[in-house]
């Protein structure tokens, strides 16, 4: 089945997986996602993809260990098989050949933006990235993307590493400093996403954000991601996650994330005995 | 044999055991019980075995009913099963969730004066007695070696991949969800077709040799050109109409609004009904109301009452007589205390912090008939009126689901996104595929995808057999 063929914590909270996969390898892009199930109850995880592999067949995700369903992935170790795992979802992101691109990536948005600036960089755009979290710990990637970045600016709330701020701090500078940028990529939480297009929209520079809203199926059939882009109900699952910040309406999505606070509270709660009947119902 | 019986001419149905409605609006078990061997016997009696049975006509997968009837007359209940597999692949879900009254029921000759025969419960007693006392008998299949794919795992999906696996095919069946059975899984709640029972005659198709891979979801892992690159020979589509619509009123998207998709899936796929004891949540308010009068409003409607919510509304604009929902359906759901509220639309949800707090409907009458040759609603000037709710859930249908033809080069569709097939043949536009169900006509009935799906399967078959 869907094996897990390495696994390692990137610090407290985030833990990287690699997945045999070989029908989402095979064909997914950057920008797309899979969703992946722990136990035969489990909750549809919808997981951005980070990296992959064609030849070993793998998917390489970043994860953070939130709540109780991430929690049991996180129990899981290399060896271990998930239940399912299905994907690749989504629209590929459109990347064009451009001169300058600046990626912008909040805690474990390094993951879901690292593969797009690839192949970019691939294309012969020239690509930066910010990288934000709120002590040095939560900064991911970096060294990867030092591979084909021209430069890798870090920015932390406390100042262990790098800038101290954020990473709109960081790319407000470089605008000032008057760097021509053509295209802005932000993934991280709705809030970083919101403030970097609060900080690039003045410039009319292009921000694309990957949305990560509530999902069940991820297949456009339930219609639970929708996100207003532009006025227009978007399924973030079929019609994204891509889309143009300049046009998302993020209040809405922060306020849609909230819909299952008080049941994810519950389930935080009773996380023993759900592991406990799941277990009993294998 | 039956010809010398005299017909039992009471004019009513053998009454259907139920669930009392006040026991049932809380719990999640089968509301209709089933007859039992007596009641089912009793009932096959007042079959008139007619010569030129109507009812057959009336089935879209033309169930030889008077010959399964008069086994059910004489207590041979299993010979009973294998007349009506001969045509249905599924008995105990149609049994159960065919609108019988517009098919085979409402062409029966005993209905003209009285109540029809029961035909759907004595399906449904012959499959659960099949089910519980049976032998698995397996077919003896000569396999040809030909490959055939098939798109999804619904009612139309199962029933091709499984005319199509008697037939010799090597029948591989791709699903996007993680669990097999389409609608019957995800859409159609337990208390109406328990999941066990969908898993058991889905069991029985993969019995056939049908080989089932969940987790793949075609136009996405892998599309229709890769599949016949990858020497399937007919590939039948049968991905269902998965695409929730809204009304496109204002609040639509404040917390608290389910698509009735959504709402089922979670409650019936996810079994968010035994939340928190399963990780899946839904969230659930004292009042809860749902526009639409089909049978996904009736479903969602009677799902919420389960779930504990206390005033569950039907708001719909038309009246009773247009409401789409099967009538029984209808009555189920007033006798479990669902309140209607025909002649009346939603024109507005209003929130509070993001918040579903109360909907503004409009009243509405009947005027002209419209293009659906229905009674066009329209608003009562300055009549409208609040009600106050936490959760809104929207059933007005479903629109067929995007992923397969925004990747298949020259599959034609509809412009509202149904595929287009030869009606006889159910091919499309590409040659070698096929569709149906409603993927093809928008969502319409469980028995007519299995039509479809039956249609298509003889097409592949007469074509591919040919060669």
């Amino acid at each position: 089945m869907y094996e897990i063929i390495e696994k390692k914590a990137l610090n407290d909270v985030v833990f990287e997986m690699v997945v045999h996969a070989p029908m989402v390898a095979r064909k997914c892009e950057p920008g797309q996602f899979v969703i992946v199930r722990v136990g035969e109850d489990g909750e549809r995880i919808p997981l951005t993809i980070g990296d992959y592999d064609r030849e070993a067949q793998t998917i390489t995700m970043v994860v953070q260990s939130v709540g109780f369903s991430t929690k049991q992935l996180d129990k899981l170790q290399a060896g271990d098989c998930l239940t399912d795992f299905v994907g690749p979802l989504g629209v590929p992101t459109a990347l064009h050949k451009c001169k300058h691109v600046v990626g912008v990536a909040g805690g474990v948005g390094s993951a879901p933006l690292y593969p797009q600036l690839k192949k970019l960089a691939e294309m012969g755009v020239d690509v930066d990235v910010i990288i934000g979290g709120r002590e040095a710990q939560y900064v991911l990637w970096a060294d990867k993307f030092a591979e084909f970045c021209k430069h890798v600016y870090i920015a932390t709330d406390d100042g262990s590493l790098g800038t101290k701020g954020f990473g709109t701090t960081v790319l407000q500078n470089l605008i000032d400093s008057g760097e021509e940028i053509d295209e802005v990529i932000a993934i991280g939480p709705v809030i970083m996403m919101k403030n970097v297009v609060k900080v690039t929209k003045p410039y009319g520079i292009k921000t694309m954000v990957s949305l990560n809203p509530l999902m069940v199926d991820g297949t456009g059939m339930c219609g639970c991601c929708r996100v207003t882009v532009d006025g227009k109900i978007k399924f973030a699952c079929v019609d994204g996650p891509d889309f143009d910040g300049a046009n998302v309406d993020f209040d809405e999505l922060m306020a849609r994330q909230r819909f299952f606070k008080d049941e994810e509270h519950i389930v935080d709660e009773n996380a023993d005995r759900i592991c406990n009947l799941m277990r009993g119902d294998a | 044999m039956a010809a010398t019986r005299k017909p039992n001419m009471a004019a009513e149905k053998v009454k259907m055991p139920e669930q009392e409605p006040d026991v049932r609006n809380k719990n999640f078990k089968e509301v209709a019980l089933g007859y039992t061997k007596e009641m089912a016997i009793e009932e096959a009696t007042r079959c008139l075995n007619c010569k030129k049975p109507f009812c057959v006509d009336g089935c879209p997968v033309n169930v030889p009913i008077p010959r399964f009837i008069a086994e059910v007359v004489e207590g041979n209940f299993e010979e009973a099963y294998k007349i009506i597999t001969e045509e249905n692949a599924l008995p105990a879900i149609c049994g159960r969730v065919c609108p019988q009254e517009s098919q085979c029921e409402g062409k029966c000759i005993r209905g003209r004066k009285s109540e029809p025969v029961g035909i759907g419960r004595l399906e449904r007693f012959v499959a659960d007695y099949h089910r519980e006392h049976g032998q698995v008998i397996k077919p003896e299949i000569v396999r040809n070696g030909k490959k055939v794919a098939v798109v999804g795992s619904g009612p139309s999906g199962i029933t091709c991949a499984g005319e199509l696996a008697k037939r010799g095919y090597e029948v591989t069946v791709f699903e996007a969800l993680h669990k097999t059975g389409g609608v019957l899984s995800y859409g159609i709640p337990e208390f109406r077709l328990p999941k066990a029972l969908v898993q058991q005659e889905i069991d029985t198709v993969a019995d056939l040799g049908v080989d089932f891979q969940t987790n793949v979801v075609v136009g996405q892992s892998i599309t229709i050109d890769e599949l016949q690159e990858e020497g399937y020979e007919a590939i039948f589509v049968g991905s269902g109409a998965g695409l929730p619509r809204f009304q496109g009123i204002p609040g639509e998207n404040l917390n608290g609004v389910y698509s009735a998709n959504e709402f089922l899936t979670r409650v019936n796929l996810m079994k968010a009904y035994m939340f928190p004891d399963r990780p899946t949540p839904i969230k659930i308010t004292e009042t809860v109301c749902v526009v639409g009068a089909g049978n996904v409003a009736m479903d969602a409607a009677r799902t919420a009452k389960r779930l504990g919510a206390k005033n569950v509304y039907i708001v719909y604009r038309r009246s009773r007589e247009e409401a789409p929902a099967r009538a029984e359906e209808v009555h189920h759901a007033e006798e479990e205390g669902i309140i209607f509220k025909f002649l009346n639309n939603p024109i507005a949800i209003n929130g509070e912090d993001g918040w579903v707090k109360s909907i503004t409907v409009q009243e509405m009458t009947l005027g002209e008939p419209d293009a659906s040759g229905r009674r066009r609603p329209i608003p009562v000037e300055g009549s409208t009126w609040d009600i106050e709710t936490g959760t809104f859930i929207v059933a007005i249908g479903q629109s067929p689901n995007p992923l397969i033809r925004n990747t298949t080069p020259g599959l034609d569709t509809q412009r509202w996104g149904g595929i287009i097939v030869d009606e006889e043949t159910m091919e499309s536009s590409r040659p070698g595929v096929y569709a149906g169900g409603d993927a093809v006509t928008g969502a319409a009935t469980v028995i007519l995808a299995m039509g479809a799906g039956k249609a298509a399967a003889k097409a592949i078959d007469e074509k591919l057999g040919g060669k």
